[in-house]
């Protein structure tokens, strides 16, 4: 049979393109770049997913979209009650200020993850029935996330100048760690959204996880108050030695060292390319397992 | 099996295309039930062989109506086609852009607003916001909700939701469009007035891949049909003949079956 109609390419997962070509996929990863190009064309729909669920989550609450920054401020003062509690009421001043700012980071990703083990599994419908590049669904979880970060810096900064803490250039290392944040979030969201579809018990889990992965991470106590026998955790948890730098940009006023931010790097850069390929190489079944 | 003679450019070619879904016995995967399948050593997977090795070819601008009873693989077929679940073997090859309208209630999550599910589905499926927004009077006027566009979706009756989801699936000029059993949404006046749109869309010179059990439908709008049994393509040709023999098959079968709307 010869063909009538010109012919384009093969590209597989290729959605923008007037000729699409469907075959089975021998090994489950599709063209990566195409992918990655379809998935930032459609980018819009990752966003306005992001806003209508962040709108529908306040809708029927007296206070809205207040709890933005209620949640947060709730938050900081139940863990300072606690941690002040078991320190016996010798924080030191600045110790408020180290846990306001490392609960926040902690609650970015730690949010972005909960999001995102419902993102496959929720998005049922629009999976069955649209072809789509499905990773936009644990993208827009980080988003959620994000959103619900932001608001928490303004309310930070009161308590960094109440605590008398420095402001200098070393406050700008802030950037490129919240970028680590974002993309160790993102890696995490796509991994949890793609395991959450064959075993659907994490959700459950998650809730102890979650409170685990806080405890071993250096937000409630300074990282090097942590006792010798367990610092290895700083290495071994993604968020160790983020989050201890952190500490040390934003409460501390200096640099963060090389090896902190080396050990981030390695952590954020792999759980991003483990939970990308995860993912994708899976998101062509999940219509059936859903 | 007789083929039909292609002369006006392919829209959508199906070569030999089988699916097979591979599903874990249990509905919901839990750890609980592996751990009990693993003491019991039993294999966690069956497969169920939906489509098998069905190939047929749509002319652009032609109507193919796919006929068959329940579970024939008719809606895994046209999934396959947008492209939402890849074949096992064999190639799909699809020229234009697709709109699907699969089952009811199309990609809606209940706990928006009507609004927002358009939206959304619009922009998942890759069109951009100004057009979107463009299209959206348009979709809520042919589907007459009104004021109910601003209300969660879980509000709406089941006939408002196939109405949305219509509405929205023939607004968006797909070059082809999938349908799978939507035609029947809707109190009476809406279904002549889908009809009509359907009628409309299919003297466009637009592809339209339409399921449905209204088998007079099927005769009424389509050019072409298919027959579907147990994921097998057991015909292809002109809806009158496709009928008649599908017809006969079922009387002859015995089968309790009821041909809706015939």
């Amino acid at each position: 049979m010869t063909t009538t109609a010109p012919h384009a390419p093969h590209r597989e997962n290729d959605f923008a393109s007037e000729h699409h070509v469907y075959e089975p996929h021998v090994v489950g990863l599709p063209p990566l770049l195409p992918y990655a190009r379809e998935a930032w064309r459609r980018r819009g729909f990752a966003i306005e997913l992001s806003r209508t669920r962040l709108r529908a989550q306040h809708f029927n609450t007296t206070f809205g979209q207040l709890w933005l920054i209620l949640n947060p401020l709730l938050l900081a003062g139940v863990y300072f009650i606690l941690v002040d509690i078991l320190r016996a009421g010798a924080s030191g001043p600045g110790f408020f200020a180290h846990l306001m700012a490392g609960l926040f980071a902690y609650y970015f990703v730690s949010g972005a993850v909960r999001e995102g083990t419902k993102s496959v599994v929720s998005g049922g419908r629009l999976i069955l029935n649209t072809a789509f590049p499905r990773v936009l669904l644990p993208l827009a979880s980080v988003i959620i996330a994000f959103k619900r970060f932001l608001p928490t810096t303004v309310i930070y900064v009161p308590v960094h100048i109440a605590s008398g803490l420095p402001f200098g250039w070393g406050i700008l290392w802030v950037v490129p760690l919240v970028g680590l944040l974002v993309v160790l979030a993102t890696g995490l969201a796509m991994i949890v959204a793609a395991v959450q579809v064959y075993f659907r018990d994490l959700k459950s889990f998650m809730p102890y996880l979650l409170r685990v992965w806080l405890y071993i991470s250096p937000v409630l106590y300074f990282a090097r108050e942590m006792p010798e026998e367990y610092r290895w955790l700083l290495d071994a948890n993604p968020l160790g030695q983020l989050l201890s730098a952190w500490s040390d940009v934003i409460n501390g006023g200096v640099a963060p060292s090389a090896y902190s931010l080396a050990v981030a790097g390695a952590w954020a850069a792999g759980l991003f390319v483990i939970g990308a390929l995860f993912f994708i190489s899976r998101e062509r079944e999940f219509a059936v397992r859903l | 099996m007789s083929s039909l003679s292609v002369s006006s450019p392919t829209s959508v070619r199906v070569e030999d295309v089988s699916v097979t879904y591979k599903t874990s016995l249990e509905r919901r995967p839990t750890l609980k039930g592996t751990l009990r399948r693993l003491g019991r050593r039993e294999r966690t997977v069956h497969e169920i062989e939906a489509v098998k090795q069905v190939s047929f070819a749509i002319p652009h601008g032609t109507v193919l109506g796919i006929v068959g009873a329940n579970g024939a693989g008719k809606s895994t077929l046209v999934r396959t086609i947008a492209g939402i679940l890849p074949p096992t073997s064999g190639r799909v090859e699809v020229f234009g852009r697709v709109s699907t309208l699969l089952a009811l209630g199309v990609g809606f999550n209940r706990d928006l607003t009507g609004r927002d599910n358009v939206r959304l589905g619009g922009l998942a499926a890759g069109l951009d916001r100004a057009h979107l927004e463009a299209k959206y009077e348009e979709i809520v006027r042919f589907a007459e909700l009104g004021d109910f566009m601003d209300l969660p979706m879980r509000t709406y009756s089941s006939g408002m939701y196939g109405r949305l989801a219509f509405s929205v699936a023939v607004n968006m000029d797909p070059d082809i469009l999938l349908i799978d059993e939507a035609l029947s949404v809707g109190d009476a006046r809406f279904r002549r007035k889908s009809t009509d749109k359907m009628r409309e869309l299919c003297g466009q010179a637009r592809t339209i891949v339409l399921i449905s059990h209204a088998l007079g439908l099927v005769r009424d709008l389509c050019d072409q049909a298919i027959w579907l049994d147990h994921g097998v393509l057991r015909m292809w040709d002109e809806p009158d003949a496709v009928i008649d023999a599908y017809t006969e098959h079922l009387e002859v079968s015995q089968d309790a079956v009821t041909l809706e709307d015939v």
